[in-house]
């Protein structure tokens, strides 16, 4: 293989004025990393609310729950972004598909709000699970002390079945972190775009690959940390893995 | 205080679990439900504050018709005590917060008051310096003093147990049953599952057996400890008092 390894490239200057190549990574990066806890929000507040839907004894609430997790997990990620992208606004009348393809930062609100949504039907299902797995008596105590279900949820099962599900989540997390990238398709240029401009405009293929990786690596590594000392901060004293 | 009259309960269309099944609890009177497993006693003790929804016939508990689709359950749940077989206790919580949990958030008490409410039971059931633990720091029997304490904090005007002592080590059903003694002497109205005799005849003013969800028996303390008149319960008698 005839590869002229240069690993000086970053600190030169990148054809679109904006600084170094580095610097054209970095900013890919931090928008990785707006657009992936962005996702992650949305993945937990929708998830949280469908998962819980999911275990009620209402008939309603749980088809509801089933109907958005199996329509949101069972299709690509790269075909929902697609869709969100490029077919809703023509879907739309007129006037409203011209206003949302005339949104500035389009592509990142579509990966942001795409990425939630696709993750927060996994979120959902483990939720439910972290709800399932809690003795059965737990709500019933609840309820025999005059908690509405409101309160029982709120009170007693989720605080639980948050922590049941800590170590799922972290994984689901470092998922949504690592799914950005299929925004590259809808045009975003993080981290993963960003690495594909650098090896466009300055050929070094392998060194823009590599600073991208080890990046990611990056992230994922504070993440996994950061969730392990969150999993120590909320341990129960004797109960489980306590500390 | 509580009247229970002609009620039938289902689980799915094929199995009956309570069969017309009619008694009474007077104020301060304490009635022990018996019977072998399978019976419906734990159905029936669940069926008074609507933990299970019954499908025939009426329960009135205080005045209150608790099948009557208007009522404000939640509300009268916290009136009426219940004590699980498995403790129940909310594993998140420490001791203390447990017992203001429901205190706080039904009856609107202010911290400081749940607080006071809450110390005061401890005392009562002899576990003061318990108060800060998370409840998979104690035995079984402590737990269940503790869940006894808890739903006394609700200053009920009944008590339910669900086979309370069935789940503890031999060895600690004493400091539970002593509690419970205590609490019968003091003119509490209480509606006991349990195979404890020897609990019934200290205390109970009623006993009732129940068989493949009917009451079979329903007779003066005296009278059943003395000569039951089915020969079902004469049965059961021979077989748990022979020990």
């Amino acid at each position: 293989m005839n590869y002229n390894w240069n690993w000086n490239i970053f600190f030169q200057p990148n054809p679109m004025g904006t600084g170094t190549y580095l610097d054209m990574l970095l900013s890919g990066l931090a928008l990785t990393i707006k657009t992936a806890l962005l996702a992650w929000i949305i993945a937990l507040v929708f998830g949280s609310i469908i998962g819980v839907l999911r275990t009620l004894p209402s008939r309603a609430a749980s088809w509801i729950g089933f109907a958005y997790v199996e329509f949101f997990r069972n299709m690509p990620l790269l075909v929902q972004l697609f869709l969100w992208f490029f077919v809703l606004p023509e879907l739309l009348p007129r006037a409203a598909g011209l206003w949302l393809k005339q949104l500035p930062n389009a592509p990142f609100w579509t990966a942001a709000i795409g990425v939630g949504l696709f993750m927060s039907a996994r979120v959902a299902v483990q939720l439910a699970a972290g709800v399932s797995s809690l003795p059965r008596g737990q709500k019933q105590a609840a309820t025999a002390l005059g908690l509405t279900t409101v309160q029982s949820y709120r009170y007693v099962l989720l605080p639980m079945a948050y922590r049941i599900i800590l170590p799922p989540l972290t994984s689901e997390f470092l998922n949504t972190i690592k799914n950005t990238a299929v925004a590259i398709t809808i045009g975003l240029l993080e981290l993963t775009g960003q690495a594909r401009a650098m090896q466009e405009f300055s050929f070094q293929v392998f060194e823009a690959f590599t600073a991208a990786t080890v990046m990611y690596l990056l992230i994922n590594i504070v993440v996994v940390t950061a969730m392990r000392f969150l999993e120590r901060w909320v341990a129960i004293s004797g109960y489980i893995s306590g500390k | 205080m509580i009247e229970i009259s002609h009620v039938d309960k289902w689980y799915g269309p094929n199995f009956q679990a309570l069969k017309d099944c009619t008694t009474s609890v007077a104020k301060g009177e304490v009635v022990v439900v018996c019977g072998p497993s399978g019976s419906g006693k734990s159905t029936l003790i669940k069926c008074v504050n609507a933990l299970e929804p019954i499908q025939g016939g009426e329960i009135i508990l205080d005045g209150i018709k608790v099948n009557d689709p208007k009522t404000n359950l939640p509300k009268l749940r916290s009136r009426v005590g219940m004590v699980f077989q498995h403790f129940e206790l909310f594993p998140h919580l420490k001791i203390i917060d447990n017992l203001c949990l429901a205190q706080e958030k039904v009856l609107n008490r202010s911290h400081d008051k749940a607080v006071e409410k809450g110390k005061a039971l401890l005392e009562r059931v002899g576990l003061t310096v318990h108060a800060n633990k998370y409840p998979a720091e104690l035995s079984g029997g402590q737990q269940q003093r503790v869940a006894i304490a808890r739903a006394l904090a609700m200053d009920p005007i009944a008590m339910l147990f669900d086979e309370p002592t069935s789940a503890l080590d031999p060895e600690m059903i004493s400091e539970v049953l002593d509690v419970m003694v205590d609490l019968a002497r003091d003119g509490m109205t209480m509606m006991v599952v349990t195979h404890e005799m020897g609990f019934a005849r200290k205390v109970a003013h009623r006993v009732i057996f129940m068989d493949q969800g009917e009451i079979v028996e329903d007779a003066n303390k005296d009278d059943f400890f003395g000569k039951p008149r089915s020969e079902r319960a004469q049965k059961f008698l021979s077989k748990i008092l022979s020990h």
